[in-house]
């Protein structure tokens, strides 16, 4: 139904820039979500679409209407917030009802309404209750059958199952993703910094750091292509390792020597002017396996985690502050102090320049 | 605390018992009011109240019969009667001489002058009798020590209430009460809402201004109000001494307290339940009136009460804005009024004084709860 | 019972015309900058900018005028002469210097202020400290507090039936009189007895604060860390060491709080010294002498206002600390 966009929007409280030049599309019927360390500027970003935090600088437009100034309730928006914020005086019908109350709609409308958006989040027969008297997970419900039932353009949730326990948080996710499939013309934005969050619920996903947009895409983009080191090591869990080198020969396929020793034949494309500069050898932990072949790193095993399903070997190498984390499926009897030798596809290797800036995007 | 082992019995009842001293010493008093207001106001003045169930002694006067009731019985002229009439009592001594007022137990019997003699049970019936028939009009005087059976009565209720103008001061004390207690939450909670969420130049400042205005004496107030309401009295052709010139004055007193405790209250408010009301469309009017007022419920019973017994409890304030005349004299300037010219008549004074603190004592067993929790509230913070 | 009617109807039409009044107002700024429309940007801004005015006129014109305006006119009477139109400089405060029932009240203020505050807040720690250990403690503390809901003048009847004295030969009907006589003493006219009628006036107000500070300190005691008390206990502490030394330390801010606020309250006291004594066997305090000023004695206001003075003079520094302390949570 809507159309959202950002254009060079910024946010200063007072001198401190919390936000800078977000330029950003959102078409009818995604579901984007914002990630980010917490303190990117993730939950401004969102109040400020929602018309709870004043914009500084830059336009927002929903449907092509400027919307800086109109105020949140005539924004066409509703939204959903990290604790619920239901109206404990009132039972769950009346806060379904509120927004419709405030706007004088008539009585029958809003029944119909409030009906229709409890039967689709199965609140029915708690309609007549306070909510004290509903379970976390019931008062999260009710807080999206509040939103549904403005009948917004666009939904916007604030990190809503943050308070919610790990079960309820799988399941509550996954009625999200049911009703959005319900609702494909309805726009969602979500804020969380929950990484399997974006990664299940997301069209597309917005990784913001430090008040800039690092990057957009869909997720398994982000997962298979990080545009800069910041994201690469963002999205993935154990984050990707990252390895300091020097680019030793050009061409279609670009050659790295590690400067701890080891290298690799990266599939990207280089030019003459490379040869010798610096670069970032990024690997994710799932892409490195054992070899007996040229070893892409070598080192001992300090740490071993075995989890069954997989298990993780810190490695630690000399001149590296930081252990190289590899995950290796299955049950692997390795111990302690034992020197393994690792290697990747090279299709799986990931090379940044001195910047951080992937080599697909240049 | 309760499970850890090896405690010291002796510290138990040592803490027991202080617990006890001090309730004891905390209730007594008002219980001693309210017991000796319930006496009989002869008996108040003879003996302790905490004698009350045990009786006390009277030394009391009676006459008996006329003489000339006097009935002949085998020769000798006697009078019968009992010295309590219709009520009861227990004589300890008689006699029949004011310089010998128990010079005979209950059951002897006196030689009067002119040869009569009398005897005086222990129920207090009498025998006077003589030989000649007794003439005149006046009986003979009996002087007796009489153990009373303790006596309650609410005849001082009735009396101060109807015949020493406390009912109507209590309705005078209502009169003032009500509006003073009503009219600053409105003013105040209004405030309190803008200071606690909205946003405006001077707000940090305001509210230190109120912090400071807490403690700001009654009595830097009293002579310029007094001055401004003599003139504006004078300006408007009404008397200075009117009921809304108190009502705005404790207003103005009690809303540094109110804005104070009801912005704390506000401000604890979650963020984001007005949020949520905003981006529903409510403007700050509905989310003040639909939102904040039913959730600051607590908070505004509190300061309901405390404002409440404070009106009701002040002296000062109607001494100085209201009239001493009979329709606006309130309770506390009417017991003041009582312990200056009433001063030692207790049966008064015990049951005005019951009759001031009943409704504030009421109200605090009821509330105690809210109470406790903006007490809780306005100090614990810095008040 | 007219007068009561007419009361509520008062209530209703002040709350209606306040509700009207908040009401009203803000319709009428939405008149003026509608919330919609093309400036609707604008507009709201400016809205915004006045609004918080509107619900806080009120309170702000009530506060200038019964609290603020007149700290500054007292300050201006007390140096003017009795009816407030000639100036006479700080004569007012010379006078007050030179003048002996000034100087006892002072000093008797003084003592006030060492021994309510002091007493009260000892009592109420003694009982917030017994009462939190016994299962019947919850009535023994509403028990305590109930005489904070006793008027000044109510108590003082209270405890002027206590300290009645019957003179020689007759039987006592004063509590304290009573007992002194049961145990072998002789009975005296407390009201009068040179400087300990001060502190049995004192304990009028003892006996009704302890109870306010006993709700604040239990509070501030049952919000004390349980681990901290049981890692005293393991250490070896005994009950008394575990109070002094791990409890009291840990609400010495709840202590300060009680302590200001009793003082303040001390430092107004009226009513008790007016139905008591008047000020007379030398009991007077500045609030009582004032009102004399005030009041009888031709009503000076000039000295009137000059002793004002001085008790605000003697609340600033308290004033000021709450100030300070109020700034710091915000």
């Amino acid at each position: 139904m809507a159309e959202l966009k950002l254009t060079k929007v910024g946010k200063a409280y007072g001198p401190v820039e919390v936000l800078r030049d977000i330029d950003l599309d959102i078409d009818t019927g995604e579901l984007i979500v914002f990630v980010g360390p917490s303190g990117c500027g993730k939950s401004t970003l969102l109040r400020m679409i929602a018309g709870l935090e004043r914009i500084t600088s830059g336009t927002l437009e929903i449907d092509g209407k400027a919307m800086n100034d109109v105020p949140p309730a005539q924004r066409g928006i509703a939204m959903v917030f990290q604790s619920y914020a239901l109206y404990p005086h009132m039972t769950v019908r009346d806060n379904m009802a509120f927004g419709m109350k405030i706007a004088k709609k008539p009585k029958a409308e809003i029944d119909a309404a409030v009906d229709k958006a409890a039967k689709m989040l199965q609140l029915t027969p708690y309609l007549d209750r306070l909510p004290k008297a509903l379970s976390g997970g019931q008062r999260q419900r009710v807080a999206i059958g509040r939103a549904i039932v403005r009948d917004p353009k666009v939904f916007l949730f604030d990190e809503p199952l943050s308070n919610l326990d790990a079960a309820l948080r799988v399941a509550t996710r996954i009625e999200i993703a049911q009703l959005k499939e319900r609702m494909p013309e309805s726009t969602m934005i979500y804020v969380t910094h929950d990484q399997v969050e974006a990664m299940t619920l997301a069209t597309r996903i917005v990784v913001l750091n430090g008040g800039n947009i690092e990057q957009v895409g869909p997720p398994l983009e982000l997962y298979e292509r990080p545009a800069n080191v910041f994201v690469a090591r963002f999205i993935g869990s154990p984050s990707m390792n990252i390895f300091e080198g020097r680019i030793t020969g050009t061409g279609a396929q670009t050659r790295v020597e590690l400067d701890q020793g080891g290298g690799a034949v990266v599939p990207v494309a280089s030019g003459e002017r490379d040869m010798g500069s610096s670069v970032k050898l990024g690997v994710r932990s799932e892409d490195l396996v054992p070899t007996t072949g040229e070893a892409l790193i070598e080192g001992r095993v300090e740490i071993v985690e075995g989890l069954g399903e997989t298990t993780l070997l810190h490695l630690e190498r000399v001149g590296e502050a930081e252990p190289t984390i590899a995950k290796l499926p299955g049950i692997h009897s390795i111990s302690r102090h034992e020197t393994v030798r690792l290697g990747a596809d090279p299709a799986k290797l990931h090379l940044f320049d001195v910047k951080g800036r992937s080599f697909h995007y240049r | 605390m309760e499970g850890i082992a090896g405690r010291n019995p002796l510290v138990t009842w040592l803490v027991h018992i202080s617990a006890a001293l001090l309730v004891i010493i905390w209730t007594v008093p008002t219980m001693g009011l309210f017991i000796s207001s319930l006496r009989d106001k002869d008996q108040i003045a003879v003996s302790g109240w905490w004698t009350a169930l045990s009786g006390s002694e009277q030394n009391l006067v009676e006459r008996t019969a006329a003489p000339d009731e006097a009935v002949e019985r085998d020769g000798t002229w006697v009078l019968e009667g009992n010295l309590f009439g219709e009520n009861e009592g227990t004589v300890s001594a008689f006699g029949w001489r004011a310089q010998e007022p128990a010079a005979f137990q209950p059951g002897e019997t006196a030689e009067l002058r002119g040869g009569e003699t009398l005897t005086v049970e222990k129920d207090g019936t009498y025998i006077l009798s003589s030989v000649e028939q007794p003439e005149g009009k006046r009986g003979q005087r009996i002087f007796f020590t009489s153990l009373q059976p303790p006596k309650f009565t609410l005849d001082n209720y009735r009396n101060v209430l109807f015949s020493q103008g406390i009912g109507r001061s209590f309705i005078n004390s209502l009169t003032v009460t009500i509006p003073s207690t009503v009219i600053p939450i409105l003013i105040a909670a209004f405030a309190a809402y803008a200071l606690a969420w909205m946003p405006f130049p001077g707000r940090a400042l305001l509210l230190a201004t109120v912090v400071g205005l807490l403690v700001v004496p009654l009595q830097m107030s009293l002579i310029p109000l007094l001055q401004m309401y003599n003139s504006v009295g004078g300006f408007l052709g009404v008397p200075a001494k009117t009921y809304a010139g108190i009502w705005l004055a404790h207003t103005g007193f009690g809303l540094p307290l109110a804005i104070y405790l009801l912005r704390n209250y506000m401000a604890g408010l979650p963020r984001e339940i007005i949020e949520s009301a905003r981006v529903d469309g409510a403007s700050d009017f509905e989310i003040f009136v639909k939102i904040i007022l039913p959730l600051s419920f607590p908070a505004l019973a509190s300061f309901a009460i405390f404002q409440f017994l404070w009106v009701w409890n002040d002296l000062l304030i109607a001494m100085v804005f209201l009239g001493n005349n009979e329709e606006q004299l309130v309770l506390t300037g009417r017991l003041r009024e009582l312990l200056g010219s009433r001063g030692g008549n207790w049966e008064i004074l015990t049951a005005s004084a019951f009759v001031t603190i009943i409704i504030p004592l009421l109200v605090f067993i009821t509330l105690q709860r809210y109470l406790v929790r903006g007490l809780l509230a306005g100090s614990v913070k810095g008040g | 019972m007219g007068q009561i009617l007419s009361a509520l109807g008062v209530v209703i039409l002040g709350v209606a015309a306040c509700a009207g009044y908040f009401w009203g107002s803000n319709v009428i700024l939405d008149r003026i900058y509608p919330p919609r429309g093309p400036n609707a940007g604008a507009n709201i801004m400016r809205a915004n900018t006045i609004r918080p005015w509107l619900f806080v006129g009120p309170a702000l014109f009530a506060l200038t005028i019964y609290l603020i305006y007149p700290v500054f006119a007292s300050v201006w009477l007390s140096l003017h002469d009795r009816s407030g139109e000639t100036f006479v400089g700080t004569s007012n405060y010379t006078w007050m210097l030179n003048d002996p029932e000034f100087r006892q009240s002072f000093r008797n203020n003084m003592l006030w202020l060492l021994i309510v505050p002091a007493g009260a807040t000892f009592f109420g720690l003694l009982a917030a400290a017994v009462t939190d250990r016994i299962w019947w403690g919850n009535i023994a503390k509403s028990l305590i507090f109930l005489p904070m809901a006793i008027s000044f003048i109510g108590a003082s009847v209270i405890w002027k039936f206590i300290y009645d004295y019957r003179g020689e030969g007759q039987p006592e009907i004063g509590l304290l009189n009573a007992i002194v006589v049961g145990l072998g003493g002789e009975p005296h006219a407390w009201i009068t007895m040179p400087f300990w009628n001060n502190v049995f006036l004192m304990v009028i107000l003892i006996w009704i604060q302890t109870g306010f500070a006993m709700v604040i300190l239990s509070a501030a005691l049952r919000g004390i860390p349980e681990e901290t008390i049981e890692a005293a206990v393991l250490d070896g502490a005994s009950p008394l060491q575990i109070f002094f030394k791990i409890k009291v330390p840990q609400i010495w801010g709840t202590i300060a709080v009680v302590w200001t606020t009793i003082t303040i309250l001390v430092l107004k006291v009226f009513d008790i010294v007016l139905a008591m004594t008047n000020g007379q066997w030398n009991t007077q305090v500045l609030a009582n002498l004032m009102f004399n000023w005030m009041f009888r004695g031709g009503g000076d206001f000039g000295r009137g206002a000059a002793i004002a003075v001085i008790i605000m003079v003697l609340v600033i520094p308290i004033m000021i600390w709450n100030i300070r302390n109020a700034s710091k949570e915000q």
